[in-house]
């Protein structure tokens, strides 16, 4: 047995039930990177936490073997004791997880915990480990280490608390590194940055990863070995580059399917047409006052939106996308009427071609309630956004009710028919919503959203809590329902692969202003903006040839300040946005 | 120096606090119609002794009764010159029982200090026994301890305090050899501090301490264990975990620490309902705290004492939640640094 861990046969169950993990087996050679990918449920996750043990309570390995052989001598780490297992935790073999906001303490300053490990594995003194913990701090990129040692978490940025695990994770070089989902909580450039980190760490140190990911895209960028898992057991596995060109299980290729991609290929998209605007934003600002809790410092002026025009055709889709801060929820609050803008901006809604339009933000009491039965919205996380206290069907009948629409049999109807749209049987309606799964339960918001009969659903990342197979499902349910009702949506995301496949016209926002704004195929072609070509060069393709481009991604994914000459805008220096050809505006000087 | 600022700042919104709270009790205190020098005059001119009137009505301009309500109340806090020039709370002049017809600063006396003496041993009780049970609960989780340590809780949740006190008392004394009532020997008491005199106030507060504390106690570590199960399932001990730190060390330096804070806030809380709370208890065991003395005194009307002994709890009360907030601030940077640039 050569390899530097080996996993032999595993099962692993809960309680009584059936095993969660049936039979897994793979091995991973010292220096590489192996890719354990699966969706929600496949048992990814046990499987790789089983390796340090780290399991729920009641989770128990059944059967199967997990060994370890690294330069330190052969484990078995199925049969070791606690106390063996605590010295290879976080000396021989670590681990880093998937929310770095909730994965450091919050009361404990970073270099506190940092430093722990090497407090606990080498018995360092307090000053040796502060000097290592900062080289290494260096090392994964904090621009001030001390600075970053003596923060707090909650005064990092997502990207920087990973960047901290990353570097807790490695200070005792172990020679195995475990990465939990490590980047899925963030934004892509982030994500890009974090996993060229791993990957310079990984050659200069020659430790092993399992990486753990859904995202075919993670995998072709970062790995040599794959294992593909489903519902417990491994569907294929072996090496990266023939199972990413040529699937062989029909269960992979169908992930691959579900993949959406960034098209590359030369085409014209076609602008927006300019008449029969159900939505029209006319420069929308939305300025937060940050009250200072000192007296003598002035308040800072937060620019949430500045100056965003759009126009949404009837029947059409418009996509804002961006990273999180950039103003694009902001904006889409604005539209349904959630927030006023600031003074001089304006949001039309007509409810037909020819109707007189109605000012979102001075609404008499009888136009609020027509507005409200036209627009309605759809939000990213379907596992909060249904009461788990109120049936299917009461959660459904609701807003009939508030507009007093029908008789409560009617109601009843409605709320069948409309499950039967999306795509569910209509003896659900019974049920409370920990019955279905994340998939059912966005289609039950679409259909929500869908029993007011209205004209424009504003969908808020609609997707991004969902698995690949999944979000696909969705996204082609929300275009049929858009070709047989014409709807019209506002859809916010930061995946310009989702936005590629479903938007007519796309606007990138960046620090609240709109940067580029053109039909996809244009944009995706043809991106003019610096950080519309780091967005676009961040997201990892399922592809081994197309690695992720660090250079163009840390070009544009930086401040504005360093962006070139012709696009940088300071707080008072803001570009305007230039047609640069028919519907493709980019914000730039010329 | 945000800290010591931020104590400065917490002192003086306790001293605002404690002038809006004496308001609230002198007027509470005189809103029952009457007071206890005309009840009294009352009662003398029926049965027909004008002698008492006579004192009666002397001390009802003595001690300015019969001044309008707002005078009343300056000349008791001693912003207003009364008959006697400035005397009052800031001056350190407690004013007169009419009940027991001597000034209010002899009769609570020991008590005062007695009554926060057992207070805080009961606070420290509560404390010393919730906190190691609580985590232990936790992170034992639906394993025999924490049911037994959730039935105990219970059934000291549940007996009546003075129930267990008599309990308490009788075996107490019958196999430990514990006295029974009082704080202290009867031979101390108005004696000077000694050594003797400490040890027989240590040696009668035992069966005190428990009996006012078992209660707080259960509650507060149910409370811990919840708090502490809440925080178990968050990631941040999964990556303690996968440290490779041992379970005591992980439990006790990162759920415990974020577990704590309510505990903390927790302490302003205990005082007041501690204070009213054993008012029972002492009447039974027959403690010299200050709660049987605000009984009589509210129930006779005896403005001064009552109105001083209240002052007194709130004082008590205030200091807590000071104290509670400071160490907020010094255990939880996300509080200290709230509203800090970035």
């Amino acid at each position: 047995m050569t390899a530097l861990l080996s996993v032999r046969d595993l099962s692993i169950g809960f309680g009584a039930g059936e095993a969660v993990v049936q039979g897994v087996s793979f091995d991973v050679e010292a220096g590489q990177t192996l890719a354990l990918v699966g969706e929600s449920g496949s048992g990814k996750t046990i499987t790789c936490r089983a390796a340090l043990r780290i399991l729920p309570r009641t989770a128990q390995i059944r059967s199967g073997t997990i060994t370890l052989n690294d330069s330190k001598g052969l484990e078995d780490l199925t049969a070791i004791s606690e106390r063996q297992m605590r010295d290879i935790r976080g000396n021989r073999v670590s681990m880093i997880f998937q929310e770095p906001m909730r994965s450091l303490s919050p009361l404990h300053k970073i270099g506190n915990q940092v430093s722990e490990v090497l407090w606990l594995h080498r018995g360092a003194s307090e000053a040796q480990a502060r000097k290592e913990v900062l080289t290494q701090f260096e090392r994964v990129g904090f621009p001030d280490p001390q600075r970053a040692y003596d923060s707090y978490p909650f005064e990092l940025s997502g990207g920087m608390r990973q960047r901290a695990m990353i570097a807790m994770a490695m200070v005792a070089k172990p020679e195995l590194l475990i990465a939990d989902e490590p980047t899925t909580a963030l934004d892509v450039t982030t994500q890009a940055q974090v996993l060229g980190l791993i990957k310079e760490l990984q050659r200069e140190t020659g430790m092993a990863l399992i990486l753990v990911t859904h995202d075919l895209g993670v995998v072709a960028n970062m790995a040599e070995q794959v294992v593909v898992m489903h519902k417990g057991r491994v569907m294929e596995s072996g090496a990266a580059a023939p199972i990413l060109t040529t699937p062989a299980h029909p269960y992979t290729q169908q992930l691959f399917n579900a993949a959406p991609q960034i098209p590359d290929k030369e085409a014209v998209g076609i602008p927006m047409p300019s008449e029969d605007l159900i939505l029209q934003m006319n420069s929308v600002s939305k300025t937060y006052t940050m009250r200072s809790s000192k007296g003598w410092q002035g308040d800072r002026l937060i620019h949430a939106c500045r100056g965003v025009d759009l126009n949404l055709a009837r029947g059409k889709t418009l996509a804002i996308v961006g990273e999180s801060g950039s103003g694009k929820t902001t904006a889409a609050r604005i539209a349904l009427g959630a927030e006023p803008p600031d003074p001089g901006g304006e949001v039309l809604f007509r409810t037909a071609p020819d109707a007189d339009p109605i000012t979102v933000h001075h609404m008499t009491r009888a136009q609020r309630t027509a507005f409200q039965r036209k627009a309605q919205m759809v939000f990213q996380d379907p596992y909060s956004s249904l009461s788990p206290r109120m049936r299917i069907q009461d959660a459904m009948t609701e807003p009939l009710e508030i507009h007093k629409i029908g008789l409560p049999a009617e109601q009843r109807d409605k709320a069948a028919e409309m499950l039967q749209r999306v795509g569910l049987n209509a003896d659900m309606l019974k049920r409370y919503p920990h019955a279905f799964s994340g998939g059912q339960r966005q289609r039950l918001s679409i259909a929500r959203a869908m029993m007011l009969d209205p004209q424009l659903i504003v969908c808020d990342e609609p997707t991004s809590a969902l698995d690949v197979s999944v979000q696909e499902q969705i996204l082609t349910l929300l275009e049929n329902l858009q070709d047989s009702l014409k709807l019209s949506y506002f859809f916010i995301s930061h995946d310009l692969a989702v936005v590629a496949r479903i938007a007519d016209e796309v606007a990138v926002m960046r620090r609240g202003l709109v940067v580029e704004q053109a039909p996809p195929e244009t944009l995706f072609y043809n991106p003019h903006h610096p950080y519309t070509k780091a967005l676009i060069a961040a997201q990892p393709e399922p592809d081994i040839n197309r690695p992720i481009d660090l250079n163009l991604v840390a070009l544009g994914a930086g401040s504005p300040d360093s962006w070139d000459d012709a696009f940088r805008f300071t707080d008072s220096v803001i570009p305007s946005l230039v047609e640069m050809e028919p519907g493709h505006k980019v914000r730039c000087h010329v | 120096m945000v800290m010591l600022r931020y104590a400065v700042y917490r002192f003086f919104t306790m001293l605002l606090t404690l002038l809006v709270v004496s308001v609230l009790i002198f007027v509470i205190i005189n809103l029952p119609p009457g007071d206890y020098l005309s009840n009294q005059i009352a009662e003398l001119q029926a049965s027909g002794q004008s002698a008492g009137v006579a004192k009666a009505e002397f001390l009802r301009t003595e001690y300015a009764l019969d001044r309008p309500m707002w005078e009343q109340y300056l000349i008791w806090m001693g912003f207003w010159p009364g008959p006697h020039g400035f005397e009052g709370l800031i001056q350190g002049n407690y004013g007169w029982s009419f009940e027991f017809d001597r000034p209010v600063a002899e009769i609570v006396g020991d008590t005062l200090w007695l009554t926060v003496v057992v207070n805080l041993a009961a606070i420290l009780f509560v404390y010393a026994v919730a906190l190691p049970l609580g985590v232990l609960a936790a992170a034992r989780s639906r394993t025999w301890i924490d049911y037994t340590s959730a039935f105990v809780g219970y059934l000291g949740l549940a007996t009546p305090n003075f129930l267990l006190a008599l309990i308490l008392f009788y075996y107490g004394h019958q196999y430990f050899n514990l006295p029974i009532g009082g704080l202290m020997d009867p031979i101390y008491e108005g004696e000077p501090m000694s050594w003797d005199k400490m040890k027989s106030i240590l040696l009668h507060l035992i069966v005190p301490t428990f009996v006012i504390g078992t209660s707080g106690a259960s509650a507060m570590m149910q409370r811990l264990r919840a708090n502490m199960l809440d925080e178990l399932g968050k990631p941040y001990v999964e990556t303690a975990i996968a440290k490779g730190m041992a379970p005591s060390r992980m439990l006790t330096k990162y759920p415990l620490r974020v577990a704590f804070n309510p505990f903390v806030a927790d302490i302003g809380n205990l005082l007041p309902s501690m204070v009213s709370g054993s008012v029972l208890v002492s009447v039974v065991l027959g403690l010299q705290t200050i709660g049987p003395t605000l009984l009589t005194a509210l129930k006779t009307q005896d403005q001064f004492l009552s109105a001083f002994i209240l002052m007194f709890v709130a004082l008590l009360t205030l200091i807590g939640t000071m104290i509670s907030d400071i160490l907020l601030v010094m255990l939880d940077p996300r509080i200290r640094y709230e509203g800090r640039e970035a």
